[in-house]
């Protein structure tokens, strides 16, 4: 009996080796933030123009070259990824401020509000979210700031989308009844009760999200809407090499490649954290 | 001082369906007195559970208080200044009313939050939960929802009415989920505390064996209304209302050597 036993309780219990593919994830979004990290400490300065050595290829002074202004590739490159890594988790903690507190209201409240927040969401879904957030850039004015928030404003509905389903499945538990029956306050309950199952699910959304806003940075940026040129950012960057694509084509590769590879990065972390935290999906992991 | 007596009058609630108003519960009258065990009972969807979520001002979704007033000695209070301030609630189902992440230290913390206490959590616990009869405290503390038995939880839950420290005590068919050793350890806990501590208790229950047991006084339900009040030995003797007499049928046919 204690062997059947025994058998049938490992595979629940046994720690899941981590996936190949949630460690290249976790190598690649930590290779970029520590880059992002790094860059400002590192000597070379991404803005420093130096005419003299214009689209040089890779050497001992510029590790990857430099572009048509003689700056520094590198350097470049890793100030981008913190633009690029800074913006988004701004516009993530934006996303996720209104998205909990517009799908909150909205599930707790329910009834009239309940349908009119629904309605405004669902006009925000029917639209493209790239299309959305140029239109928004358009009507804001262009700029870093504005980029974020268009970005913010055009993704927010999924996310207050999925509060709102979880708050009102939630708060049927007979766990969140009783903690109103023994006089917790309303945010009291929200924040003890149904607010932590929300957060698990809005990880889960949100790091799937990241790359798709990182590309939506670059592409903005690329398009000339976001960052202003002399920042250094990777949308810019391929924007300012497309003159040199015949000369100097590694002036494109290497910003495409950091864009590449942090999307990518996030994507794979994304999915793992998914099968992690998605019951359903428990039993296929390994 | 705190008050002896917990009046709700007139409480109406409805439901409401294609816009218009379905009366769940029709104008409940009931009384609680502190040291006093006073049993609701009815069938099922009789608007047993309804009433006592309704007199303290709460109603699930979709269910709305249409009138009701309540009063504490005799003087009106607002109904939303009951719930853990003068009215714990013990519900059925012990196994679903913990948040399973949450430890039984989390929710004690809760339940004290609630009367504004912050300090010496662990000593409280450990003084509620000597006296439901759940030894060692400092592990019971520690424990999640899915450790612990149905019976172990009722205990706990009683734990945390007697935390807030209340006179009066709603227990909402305290023992449906339970076995039958366990239901009898609860209604024998339930009954002690109420003798000692003074309680006022109102048990919703459509068990007759628990109401014979327990209380001192039944009201009868049916379809949203009280159809008959009692001292529990006359309504055992003479039922009145075909309420009444049908559940007690009932009771004798499923039990049938008690009344030999």
């Amino acid at each position: 009996m204690s062997a059947l036993a025994e058998e049938a309780a490992t595979p629940a219990i046994r720690r899941r080796r981590p996936r190949r593919t949630t460690l290249a994830g976790l190598a690649l979004v930590g290779t970029m933030i520590l880059g992002a990290l790094a860059a400002p400490l590192l000597p070379w300065d991404p803005e420093a123009v130096d005419l003299m050595a214009r689209l040089e290829g890779p050497g001992a002074a510029h590790w990857l070259g430099t572009d048509h202004l003689g700056r520094d590739v590198l350097a470049r490159l890793l100030h981008g990824a913190s633009v690029s890594l800074g913006a988004v988790a701004a516009i993530v903690g934006l996303i996720l401020a209104l998205g909990i507190g517009v799908g909150g209201l909205s599930g707790l409240l329910g009834g009239r509000t309940d349908r009119i927040v629904m309605r405004v969401c669902d006009g925000f879904l029917t639209v493209p979210t790239f299309v959305l957030a140029m239109f928004m850039v358009g009507a804001l004015g262009t700029g870093m700031a504005n980029v974020m928030l268009a970005i913010a404003l055009s993704h927010w509905a999924w996310y207050a989308r999925l509060v709102r389903g979880m708050v009102l499945s939630l708060r049927e538990r007979d766990y969140v009844a009783a903690a109103i029956v023994s006089g917790a306050s309303r945010p009291r309950v929200f924040v003890e009760h149904i607010l932590p199952g929300v957060l698990v699910q809005l990880v889960v959304l949100a790091s799937l999200d990241i790359g798709h806003m990182i590309l939506h940075v670059a592409g903005l940026s690329f398009l000339g809407l976001g960052v202003t040129p002399p920042t250094p950012e990777w949308g810019v960057m391929i924007n300012e090499a497309r003159e040199f694509i015949w000369t100097q084509p590694t002036l494109m590769l290497w910003p495409g490649l950091m864009i590449l590879l942090t999307v990518m990065g996030f994507n794979l972390l994304g999915d793992a954290l998914r099968d992690r935290l998605d019951p359903t999906l428990a039993g296929d992991g390994c | 001082m705190s008050p002896r007596r917990l009046t709700v009058e007139g409480l109406r609630l409805a439901a409401r369906r294609d816009g218009r108003p379905l009366e769940l519960v029709r104008g409940v009258d009931l009384a609680l007195e502190r040291g006093r065990v006073t049993a609701l009972v009815g069938a099922s969807g009789s608007g047993k559970s309804l009433t006592c979520l309704g007199l303290q001002g709460l109603t699930p979704p979709g269910v709305e208080r249409l009138a009701g007033r309540v009063r504490l000695d005799g003087a009106a209070v607002g109904p939303e200044t009951l719930p853990g301030r003068l009215v714990a609630t013990v519900m059925q189902n012990p196994r679903s009313a913990f948040n399973p992440v949450l430890t039984m230290r989390a929710h004690a913390r809760e339940t004290l939050a609630v009367r504004g206490v912050t300090d010496d959590v662990d000593g409280r616990l450990a003084g509620a939960l000597a006296e439901v009869g759940l030894p060692e405290p400092g592990r019971v503390a520690r424990l999640h929802p899915f450790e612990m038995s149905g019976g172990m939880l009722q205990r706990m839950m009683i734990a945390l009415a007697l935390l807030a420290d209340v006179p009066f005590l709603l227990a909402d068919e305290p023992t449906t989920d339970l076995d039958p050793p366990a239901q009898a350890r609860i209604l024998a806990l339930i009954e002690r505390l109420a003798a000692e501590r003074g309680l006022g208790v109102l048990i919703v229950t459509h068990d007759m064996g628990v109401v014979a047991r327990l209380a001192d006084e039944v009201s009868v339900m049916e379809a949203g209304r009280i159809v008959e009040t009692a001292p529990v030995a006359d309504l055992f003797a003479a039922p009145r209302s075909g309420a009444a007499r049908a559940l007690l049928a009932a009771h004798r046919a499923l039990y049938p050597e008690e009344f030999a």
